[in-house]
């Protein structure tokens, strides 16, 4: 038997990002013992990098706001794929999520009269984001994690899992590495939730860190789970797009919730040419009444520039590919304008949009209060993951749970901005108190001997491969650069066929990775073990995208442009067949209760 | 740009010594960039430490040409051209492998500090009331993106290797921000005097130049934390007040 660590928790806790965190100060509350696995140090995961806030339907700002306008709201959006259940516990508990935030240190920005400041975004009807300027998220994980540290949870920092461990159809705990030393950790645990985040890295493009490599999905799928709604990815409207080095780096929504307009090379504001149907009630018809909007004049309409992620990705693109763009490939966004409104707007700026100010002078050396940012779509969030139940989190294998972005079924078709950070909260929480539960209610788990040493000998064999041509760098590259052409943001039958092809060689290539040097923090190693994660998450996207036939929400098809109400009953479900094969199946959308339908109905004026 | 040569530490355990490699410079590229050219080409098992890139996570914290920086956020063309670049781990903290190093003690420091103790609710729903003007200076130290770089340049842990009494600048803005925060209820000065040793600090501010998110440390947290804890346990009249309080 290999030589490694072994640890034992009630509650193993595999990622430490909001949903983590969130789960395992549940778990912990609910008296188990918990261990929180982070692939990088504490504090440092992706959920650091949200910007523009976390929704919830408190109505400080427009006491019309309340969770049923939340619900609708996410469902709209979500194209109606969502999970109405995810919908509705998200919208009820939101407030009280973000309420608890404050009771544990969390210093939002605040009204007039002292309460939680909240500010408009796309999709969401009245002014419903709780901010922190804009690096809310940052806000967010300190806060979690300043809580989490004098819990007296286990915290096991730059720990990478390989695989999860099965005692019969049922998690009993994972195979870890760590990272500084290269050994092994066997974790043996009641129940496991799965927290890993999104798959951003599987693209060229992205505002997500290194981390996001699907880890969770993977682990999910490889043990039975099954994954949902892969197809639908976020690509977020406004990344950076110059200099190369930070192409991909987000611009947060926030700058078109302060009266950011979106412009093209001939200086018009083309979002107001194309105002999907659904929205064109709710959606301003010019220049000033979108302005009055972001200021908080309640009679006004939001701006074109807030309608959803996924159609100014779009609108952005055909700007730019009908020859209209900006030097390097994407389109303007001016917030500097606002000096013609407002007095002290450079100040202003400053103040409302810190980190986006920075960034673009440290790393462009644009100052934004003066000149207008050059930006295009990026590949941001996957909608989709792994299939949860509603109220429990649980997945499709008994003791595994999964909350926030590596779950599916909040979102549907495409995410609103700030209804992340929300689901971290909510639905960590719930994980966190439901795999404790079942840790206790449950008999040990048992792992069988031989599971975790497979799982080191997988691990290991990089190594012996040493003399190998081919490296994990190389591989990893050559994936993005396929994925981001072929299974991007327009799709197209043939190419995502061709990106399949190019899926099976490159994994055939990853079962031949070579790395050098030894285990201790060696990257190259850690990369050449994050391929397999990187390969079936890119290979679940393309056949659910090819699977469905039709355009909605974060899925754009150039063959099949419009959505097809034929396509709006069900799921797409990705789970490994016998063979080791991945199958595809459709999965019906069970049917609203009554009064959810009711709610639908009347928000829809 | 061009060809350009950096100086990058190799080694584990505090043993190593500096390797020579060349990186191809375009335009807006930051420090970062080139390391992982670097390792992707000629070093594959080169170690850093980094998460997002874009300034917001503090993991790729480093010394380059001797400065505590963020590598994501140092641009190429900052640095002057034609001259080899040297990048080296942070000093104060033990050595892992090339440019990482084992920041742990932070973590470790931080749970000594009292957590956060917020007053009663202010209304019946269970929130609080606060204007803006109250939580502004809590935010700025808020800011804060644990990159441990004022850590690093610190001369009481980097020379005087003080860790076993001193907390440091970072874990100082965590007490200021727990402290000022207008909630708190909590009194971490006698701890702030005697098992933080804020004493420690002579306000060289080297802390506040290295400070990526351009926290004024020094300013507005230590000197302030400082000041109270002087009001605390050394204003004679306070004294004088303690003396006749004192229960027999």
């Amino acid at each position: 038997m290999a030589d490694y660590e072994r640890v034992e928790h009630d509650v193993l806790v595999i990622g430490a990002g909001g949903a983590g965190l969130r789960a395992a100060i549940a778990a912990r509350a609910s008296g188990a013992r918990v261990g929180l696995v982070c692939k990088s140090l504490l504090g440092k995961a992706h959920t650091v990098m949200a910007e523009g806030g976390v929704a919830a339907a408190m109505g400080n700002v427009d006491d019309r706001d309340n969770w049923t306008v939340h619900f609708a709201d996410t469902m709209r959006g979500g194209q109606y794929m969502n999970n109405w259940r995810m919908a509705e516990l998200h919208a009820k508990e939101a407030p009280d999520r973000v309420r608890e935030l404050e009771a544990w240190g969390a210093v939002f920005d605040r009204t007039k009269d002292g309460r939680i400041l909240q500010r408009n975004f796309g999709g969401h009807r009245y002014p419903r984001l709780a901010h922190v300027g804009d690096r809310t998220g940052l806000e967010m994980i300190r806060t979690l994690q300043d809580h989490a540290i004098y819990l007296d949870i286990d915290v096991h920092m730059e720990v990478t899992i390989v695989q999860l461990l099965m005692d019969g159809e049922r998690v009993a705990g994972a195979m870890a590495y760590d990272r500084e030393k290269g050994r092994f950790r066997m974790f043996s645990s009641g129940a496991v939730v799965l927290a890993t985040g999104g798959v951003g890295r599987a693209f060229d493009i992205t505002s997500n860190s290194w981390e996001y490599t699907g880890d969770g999905q993977s682990l999910a799928y490889h043990a039975g789970a099954e994954l949902m709604d892969m197809e639908f990815v976020q690509f977020h409207p406004t990344g950076m797009v110059w200099p190369p080095s930070v192409r991909g780096i987000l611009v947060t929504e926030g700058v078109r919730g302060e009266g950011g307009v979106l412009r093209n090379s001939e200086g018009k504001r083309f979002m107001f040419d194309d105002i999907p149907e659904n929205y064109r009630s709710q959606t301003a018809d010019n220049e000033d009444e979108g302005w009055r909007y972001t200021q908080g004049d309640k009679s006004a309409r939001r701006p074109p520039e807030l309608l959803t992620r996924d159609h100014v990705a779009r609108c952005i693109q055909r700007e730019v590919r009908e020859g209209r763009g900006s030097p390097h490939g994407g389109v303007y966004l001016d917030i500097a304008w606002i000096k013609e409104r407002l007095p002290k707007a450079a100040e202003h700026i400053r103040k409302k949009l810190p980190s986006m100010y920075h960034q673009f002078m440290q790393l462009a050396n644009i100052d934004i209060t003066t000149t207008p940012m050059e930006v295009g779509p990026t590949t941001h969030y996957i909608m989709g993951g792994i299939r949860v139940d509603g109220d429990t989190q649980m997945t499709s294998v008994p003791g595994l749970f999964a909350a926030g972005e590596c779950a599916a079924g909040l979102h549907g078709a495409n995410r609103l901005g700030g209804n992340s950070l929300s689901d971290l909260l909510v639905f960590g929480k719930r994980a966190g108190e439901y795999a404790a539960k079942f840790a206790t209610l449950q008999r040990t788990a048992h792992v069988p001997e031989g599971q975790a040493d497979a799982a080191a000998a997988w691990a290991l064999a990089p190594f012996e491969r040493g003399g190998s041509p081919e490296a994990p760098y190389a591989i990893q590259h050559e994936l993005q650069g396929m994925m981001q052409k072929l299974v991007g943001i327009v799709r197209h039958d043939s190419e995502m066929r061709q990106a399949l092809d190019g899926l099976a060689a490159l994994a055939a290539r990853a079962e031949r990775v070579g790395v050098h040097g030894n285990r201790e923090y060696n990257p190259g190693w850690h990369t050449a073990l994050d391929l397999k994660h990187l390969l079936t998450v890119s290979e679940a996207i393309t056949l659910a995208a090819i699977e469905r036939k039709e355009s909605r929400g974060g899925h754009f098809r150039d063959d099949f442009p419009d959505k097809d109400p034929s396509y709006g009953g069900f799921n797409i479900i990705v789970h490994k067949g016998p063979g080791g094969e991945m199958k595809l199946e459709r999965r019906p959308i069970p049917s609203m209760p009554v009064e959810l339908q009711a709610i639908i109905e009347e928000q829809k004026s | 740009m061009a060809a350009t040569t950096f100086r990058i530490w190799r080694g584990e355990r505090g043993q190593g010594a500096f390797a020579d490699y060349t990186a191809n410079i375009t335009e807006g590229m930051v420090v970062l960039d080139a390391v992982h050219q670097i390792q992707a080409t000629n070093a594959n098992d080169l170690a850093v430490r980094w998460n997002c890139k874009a300034g917001k996570c503090g993991s790729c914290s480093a010394e380059i040409n001797g400065h505590p920086k963020l590598m994501c956020m140092t641009r190429m063309d900052e640095l002057p051209t034609g001259e080899a670049v040297t990048v080296e781990p942070m000093r104060a903290f033990p050595h892992v492998r090339d440019l990482v190093t084992d920041v742990s003690w932070n973590y470790e420091v931080k749970k000594k500090i009292k957590k956060f103790r917020p007053r009663p609710p202010d209304a019946p729903d269970g929130t609080w009331r606060m204007t803006q003007d109250d939580v502004d200076r809590a935010q700025e130290f808020r800011k804060c993106i644990e990159c441990f770089l004022c850590q690093d340049v610190c001369h009481v842990l980097r020379d005087h290797h003080k860790h076993d009494e001193f907390i440091g600048p970072r874990l100082l803005v965590y007490a200021a921000a727990l402290e000022m925060h207008p909630l708190d209820t909590e009194n971490r000065l006698r701890d702030l005097k005697e098992e933080h040793a804020i004493g420690y600090c002579n306000i060289t501010k080297c802390c506040t130049s290295v400070c990526p998110e351009h926290i004024t440390i020094t300013d507005n947290a230590i000197i302030p934390l400082k000041e109270r804890v002087v009001d605390e346990f050394y204003d004679p009249v306070v004294r004088l007040v303690r003396l006749f309080r004192r229960k027999p």
